[in-house]
């Protein structure tokens, strides 16, 4: 089959949705490449990079032509026109916002599958764009902020006075905060997160930042994304938001809730609380916003000199790097659609994360898909408190001591009534288990093997009762012939244990080197 | 100097070089000499018992002494030198049943001289010696070759659940005390036959419901049982020397079992019982979600972005033969300046130590190899850790999940370090046969396949 990598046409966008070294993946499945000329221009990538990793190149209707077409942005309707009867369409589409557009595509034999929608399973990760783009845009939200910030990220002591260091608070701690909050705790600042799914805390500490918990019971989320909050949560979270404006020097919303427009987080009162020269990153600009007084794809200065940053192209400023993971993330799901390497496309229902992606199957609509509930949620589990362990009663002292002094009583008595030579040999008995027991009290594990082996051997002791017996019919005790045999099979096999456990050990120790 | 206190004074010295046989095995520096005292300390035993056994008795008996002894030493030798070292635990295992034989038959022969004895009470004692001598030799006998059964996969490794098993045990017992004094009364061979059958089918029971996944602390029994056979053959033959080794053997294997039991966490006296093998629960239909998949190109992409890796191995690896291509990989590792250290459960393979022997095998240095404690704290600053065959002892629901099975039992913390990339066959359950949550872990990738070829496929890649 022939795939077509499309030049974007919406403006400002400088992804593509196929790099040189994805397409020669793509060949390598067993596909014919059709690079539109031109379509990598803006992500740095020139049409002999592609032609030399396997692709051919071609005018835009070529392109559009192929089988199966990989695009970065979603479809306008003269596009959808240029599409072969019975072609496959992957892009962006954000099925959940855009019913329309997806009613449109299902108007024509297609088949379409929206790279937004893989599900958030550990699986499906490789595939996952908004989690690839999430986390370039996070990157890219701290530079822009630190590009219009007048100030250091650390803390320095110079010869010229002591700079403070910056203070940065991310609302929302998904891929896209935790991106940020890496980027800028690595700059030196002080980084504080907020989000509603507390099982985030302890991946926000590992990558440099603390969390700011809202004290207030939530639910745990079940699909990996944040939920909508209750009513005594926001009451909580905005006094946390109103404090933390007043006090940090960058604030970097990442807040989304999927298929629904962005909680306002940021209010007017505390944007006017911030300092003069803070600035606002509000990821969320083109869902409606995260902060109040944000303009999608704007840089806005408000009156007090807060500057806010409603960019809505972060991924795309960083266009090398994210074309290359959005073409990785084409090709991993390729790479699933392909199972024979062949260059065969096919979609197989049973599996969620293909059924998740398809939003049109051959002109029929087939978005949304059934729930898939993520491992990733610990709601199956619950962090239960570790058991209590059962200590056991710590052993009364007096009742150790007792035991004690009864055993040795008993022993006393035992062997003072014995007879003969009895007690002569519970003396050896009795010492030769303590001296046992000490002899190997510290052995190191590594030798438990050599230890086992060798106290074999040595218990192969037993030899030397069946020889000192092979004879005694000779001397007048019954049954004589009956006991050399036994005695002979006994001396057969306790030898088999003494040569043999010897031997294996100095063999197994033979192997230890340092 | 009589022939008699000669072979007292060669028993007093054996006895001494046995003891520091067992000191000496505790460490690496001093093992060697320690199988050298062990060895100087049976000839010493085995030549005096001779030269007594040659004043006693006929040459033709003495002959067939000899005989005895060069082929028993002749298969020893031979089993010795062609036992694989994954094979270790069934050798030893078979190994304890024969000396479980040899104290029954040196039981029976005892009874079948009728020797005259001084008063009745000295009668009665030697007649109850009998009895305890053969009753453990032979549970050790039958506990043994059902464990090596079990360890050579002939036998089932999951535990035989009798109804009323314990009630079993605890009747045999009761049994066997009933019988001793049945037969310190009135002596007969019914008897004697009816205590051998007991002990035999009673070893059988014991061992047969314990499962497989606990065979290292089974082996570690019955090597401790085998020691108390031997020693209570000493006190049939009122023979020192065998009172003090069987005595050694005893509490040294009891003491080992007690040690593993509690890297384990199980209760000591369970296990001497038997019994303690656990039912794995069936239908375990939890959802544990998705694993991921990788292959060895990956993998060796991991591991030469990684400065410090973990290898934990298990019985897997034994089974793949897989320690010569582990040892070339920590080799080729290290060699790229990539800090390389092992990681070895306590209860790793189906024979304590089992794992350090095979990583010895293949010349893996022992300084690297270390214990769990040493390791588990610093899992956290582990780039990527190797799980090589391994599954119950990293498995994260005998730290979290207190319903599990395995609840309790201290494990490798694997999944605090960044990625974990587990060897495995399939995604079947382990030995204690339940499910491992480690494998749905984000940060755990599966590379399925037999352990030995996949390593040398990231060595290849590498």
């Amino acid at each position: 089959m022939k795939i077509g990598v499309i030049k974007e046409s919406s403006a400002g966008e400088t992804r593509v949705a196929g790099t040189p070294a994805t397409v020669a993946q793509l060949v390598k499945l067993g596909y014919e490449v059709v690079v539109e000329s031109g379509a990598g221009v803006a992500s740095s990538f020139t049409d002999e990079a592609y032609v030399e990793a396997g692709a051919a190149t071609g005018t835009h209707e070529e392109a559009w032509q192929a089988d199966v077409v990989l695009k970065v942005n979603a479809p306008t309707s003269d596009e959808i026109g240029l599409l072969a009867d019975g072609a496959t369409l992957v892009s962006l589409i954000s099925p959940a916002l855009n019913e329309a557009l997806v009613d449109e595509l299902a108007q024509r034999n297609l088949t379409v599958l929206a790279m937004d929608a893989v599900p958030r399973i550990s699986r499906a990760q490789s595939m996952d764009v908004l989690s690839s783009m999430a986390n370039i845009a996070g990157y890219r939200a701290v530079v822009e902020a630190a590009h219009e910030f007048g100030r250091f990220f650390t803390g320095q002591v110079t010869a010229a006075g002591k700079v403070p260091p910056a203070k940065v608070l991310v609302a929302g701690a998904g891929v896209a905060g935790l991106a940020a909050i890496g980027a800028a705790s690595s700059l030196g600042a002080i980084v504080r997160a907020t989000d509603p799914r507390p099982e985030v805390a302890d991946q926000v500490k590992s990558i440099g930042g603390e969390y700011l918990k809202v004290d207030v019971e939530q639910e745990a989320s079940t699909d990996g994304y944040a939920k909508a909050t209750s009513e005594d949560y926001d009451r909580r979270a905005a006094e946390i938001y109103s404090e933390q404006a007043a006090d940090v020097d960058i604030i970097i919303t990442t807040a989304l809730i999927p298929g629904r427009a962005a909680p306002r987080l940021i209010t007017e009162a505390d944007v006017a609380a911030m300092k003069p020269g803070s600035v606002i990153v509000d990821m969320a600009a083109a869902q409606g916003g995260n902060v109040a007084g944000s303009v999608a794809g704007e840089k806005v200065v408000t009156e007090n000199g807060v500057t806010i940053l409603g960019y809505t192209d972060l991924a795309g400023r960083l266009p090398t790097q994210a074309s290359q993971l959005y073409g990785t993330n084409l090709v991993n799901l390729l790479k699933l659609l392909t199972p024979e390497k062949d260059g065969q496309l096919t979609i197989d229902f049973d599996d969620v994360v293909q059924r998740g992606v398809t939003v049109v199957l051959h002109g029929d609509k087939t978005w949304p898909p059934p729930p898939v509930q993520v491992s990733a949620a610990p709601a199956a589990a619950p962090v239960a408190e570790a058991p209590e362990k059962v200590e056991k009663a710590p052993a009364n002292p007096l009742l150790k001591w007792a035991l004690l002094a009864v055993g040795v009583i008993g022993l006393f008595f035992a062997t003072a009534y014995a007879p003969g030579e009895l007690p002569s040999h519970f003396m050896v008995l009795v010492l030769a288990i303590v001296i046992g027991f000490y002899v190997i009290g510290n052995v190191a594990h590594a030798l438990h093997t050599p230890l086992m082996s060798v106290t074999n051997a040595i218990s192969g002791i037993i030899v030397v009762g069946a020889m000192l017996q092979i004879g005694i019919g000779g001397l007048g005790a019954d049954n004589g012939t009956v006991i050399g045999v036994l005695s002979f099979i006994a001396i057969l096999v306790a030898s088999i244990n003494v040569f043999g456990g010897f031997a294996v050990t100095r063999r197994m120790l033979s192997m230890f080197s340092k | 100097m009589t022939t008699e206190t000669a072979s007292y004074a060669a028993y007093l010295v054996a006895a001494l070089l046995f003891i520091l046989s067992l000191a000496g095995l505790s460490k690496h520096e001093t093992s060697r000499n320690g199988v050298l005292f062990g060895i100087v300390g049976m000839t010493i035993a085995l030549v005096s018992t001779f030269v007594t056994a040659a004043d006693w008795f006929d040459s033709k008996y003495i002959l067939l002494l000899l005989a005895a002894v060069v082929i028993g030493a002749l298969i020893g030798l031979r089993l010795a030198a062609t036992v694989e070292m994954t094979g270790m635990p069934e050798l030893i295992a078979l190994l304890h049943s024969f000396v479980g034989l040899a104290a029954v038959l040196v039981g029976w022969n005892s009874y079948l001289s009728h020797e005259p004895f001084a008063s009745e009470s000295l009668a009665n004692i030697h007649h109850a010696e009998i009895f305890i001598g053969i009753f453990i030799g032979g549970v050790t006998l039958t506990g043994s070759i059902v464990a090596n059964l079990k360890l050579s996969a002939k036998m089932k490794s999951a535990p035989l659940v009798l109804p009323g098993k314990n009630f079993i045990n605890v009747g045999a017992l009761v049994a066997f005390v009933a019988l001793t004094i049945w037969f310190v009364i009135d002596p007969s061979l019914g008897l004697l036959i009816a205590v051998t059958v007991l002990a035999l089918a009673l070893g059988w029971h014991l061992v047969a419901s314990i499962g497989g996944g606990d065979m290292p602390v089974v082996i570690s029994m019955l090597n401790s049982y085998s020691g108390w056979a031997a020693a209570a053959s000493g006190f049939l033959l009122d023979n020192d020397l065998l009172i003090i080794t069987g005595a050694l053997v005893g509490s040294s294997g009891a003491y080992l079992s007690y040690i593993m039991c509690q890297a384990m966490n199980r209760s000591f006296i369970s296990v001497i019982a038997g019994g303690f093998g656990i039912e794995a629960p069936s239908g375990d239909d939890t959802d544990y979600g998705e694993h991921r998949e990788i292959d060895a190109e990956g993998a060796a992409d991991l591991l030469k972005n990684a400065s410090t890796v973990l290898i934990t191995p298990g019985y897997g690896m034994a089974v793949a033969q897989a320690q010569y291509p582990v040892a070339d990989l920590t080799k080729k590792l290290r060699d790229r300046g990539i800090e390389v250290t092992f990681g070895i459960h306590p209860v790793a393979g189906r024979l304590p130590g089992h794992m350090n022997v095979l990583l010895a095998e293949a010349k893996v240095p022992y300084d690297i190899v270390l214990e769990m404690d040493e390791v588990n704290d610093d899992l956290a600053d582990i780039d990527v850790v190797l799980v090589i065959g391994a599954n119950d002892t990293v498995n994260p629901a005998a730290a979290e999940d207190p319903s599990s099975p395995i609840a309790g039992m201290p494990v490798l913390r694997v999944w605090e370090s960044k990625d974990v990339i587990v060897f495995k066959r399939s995604m079947a359950a382990g030995y204690a046969g339940v499910q491992n949550p480690l494998f749905f872990r984000d940060n755990t990738q599966m590379l399925f396949g037999d352990a030995k070829d996949r390593v040398e496929d990231i060595i290849r890649a590498l």
